[in-house]
């Protein structure tokens, strides 16, 4: 009898993951003992932390495309489809392309974020972004031809993918300014969700000084509800209006919609353990990444590490042996506080980050890790 | 606290979420409701009994109370 793995999504999670079980399960999927599918509703793979750099006229959205099929093991099946439904009951998917829904005996759910800017009014018409790639390039061009007034970066939904790139994003604006000569006709202002400038209190203690020293103005307890596109005004739940030249917002984020119509959780994030990652609401059911509701960052890192956690998992299931890894919370971030230095951050459930020094080493460690990202993909790093 | 008789509109159960999770949950839940509407949140976090008490002066809605039964804090936050 054969054991079918499906993973749905070819984010980091997916990927990696399907790589993984290649390499765990090789000689079983030879033996014809196990199938591992991957499905994704597109043929690319999309490596997203390069969009910051698209914003800036660094990088090229191409830079962070690769065809899955060029990534993932030639033992597993890459199929380019989009699921429409999951019944944890009978233990199969329907998509959008097959007649016949596709069975599992083990499902992995690594779909991922979606944004969600209609949530805000005016959002999408008044704001521009970086979280998509039709996002960066709208907003490379707005940011070219600007040279003066007040570029408002609001952190709107939460949580969001790269927890850290907001900071990243006003301390990069703040350096490309200033090197151009710009930063005094530019005003930057950060707003954010709570009473501090990140999620981490750890990391807020440390960007809230930088800011202050690179005059980056901050509101906090600032939730946007609204965008006058007209007015160029951002309206918050609290009373308080911000006026803006230019708005970057952090729209709202989701996951897919089919995550709640299955009953595995709400807003699309999947209620998991979270050192095992198994669903609570399905036998057989796991989720990594943006996906797993496990309260760490929405990060490349986490659905890295998450995926040998799974990887391991079901492998030993599928022999029949304990499964015994388990994911401690492990994330590890770069974050950029300018153009040409950074700084890094390893923490897990148990131990707090502890935002290292900026340099341009790490800078240049950031530029690194983005280029042999793709040996990550491929499950070599 | 003592038990209170509010009968909340809607519930948000944040417990087991690190901070500041169940905050933006709160607010979340808050973005959906119209006023005068009571959210109850639910939330095993130390830290929200700072967090929720904070933002809710902040945005001008009303702790209508803090009850801690068991082992987590029921916040009832009325909206303005």
């Amino acid at each position: 009898m054969t054991e079918r793995v499906v993973v749905v999504g070819g984010g980091t999670g997916g990927t990696v993951l399907a790589n993984d079980l290649a390499d765990r399960l090789g000689s079983e999927i030879d033996g014809g003992d196990v199938e591992v599918t991957l499905v994704n509703d597109s043929p690319d793979h999309v490596y997203k932390p390069v969009w910051l750099y698209v914003a800036f006229g660094q990088r090229e959205p191409a830079d962070g495309r690769r065809p899955l099929t060029e990534l993932v093991d030639d033992r597993v099946d890459v199929q380019v489809d989009r699921v429409t439904d999951i019944d944890t009951d009978a233990q199969s998917l329907r998509t959008r392309e097959r007649a016949e829904p596709m069975a599992y005996d083990h499902l992995v759910l690594a779909t991922g974020s979606t944004l969600a800017p209609d949530e805000i009014p005016g959002l999408e018409a008044g704001g521009h972004d970086y979280y998509s790639e039709s996002g960066a390039q709208a907003l490379r061009e707005e940011l070219l031809s600007f040279t003066e007034g007040h570029l408002v970066l609001s952190v709107i939904g939460s949580p969001h993918m790269c927890p850290a790139a907001p900071l990243e994003f006003v301390f990069m604006a703040d350096d490309w300014f200033r090197e151009r000569g710009l930063r005094e006709d530019v005003d930057i202002t950060y707003t954010y969700p709570i009473q501090r400038v990140h999620g981490n209190p750890h990391i807020a203690e440390w960007a809230r000084p930088l800011m202050d020293e690179r005059d980056i103005d901050v509101e906090t307890f600032f939730n946007a509800e609204s965008v006058d596109p007209a007015e160029r005004t951002l309206t918050s739940m609290e009373g308080s209006d911000v006026e803006y030249d230019l708005l970057v917002g952090i729209p709202p984020h989701r996951g897919i919609d089919l995550v709640e119509d299955a009953g595995l959780g709400d807003n699309g994030w999947v209620d998991v353990d979270k050192h095992t990652l198994e669903a609570e609401g399905a036998e057989n059911v796991y989720a990594l990444g943006d996906t797993a509701e496990t309260g760490v960052p929405k990060a490349g890192s986490v659905a890295h590490y998450q995926a040998g956690v799974v990887g391991q998992r079901l492998a030993s299931k599928i022999r029949g042996r304990p499964a015994t890894e388990r994911y401690d919370g492990k994330t590890l971030c770069f974050i950029e506080t300018g153009m040409d230095a950074a700084s890094f951050v390893e923490f897990d459930y148990e131990n707090p980050p502890s935002p290292a020094p900026p340099s341009q080493k790490l800078h240049w460690s950031k530029l690194a890790y983005n280029e042999s990202y793709w040996l990550t993909a491929r499950g070599l790093l | 606290m003592t038990e209170t008789d509010i009968e909340p509109d809607a519930t948000v159960d944040a417990r087991g979420a690190a901070c500041p999770g169940p905050l933006m949950d709160l607010i979340g839940k808050m973005r959906d409701v119209d006023s005068g509407a009571v959210v109850e949140l639910l939330s095993d976090n130390e830290q929200s009994l700072t967090d929720v008490e904070e933002w809710t002066h902040e945005a001008g809605n009303e702790l209508l109370a803090v009850e801690e039964p068991d082992d987590h804090y029921a916040f009832y936050v009325e909206k303005a």
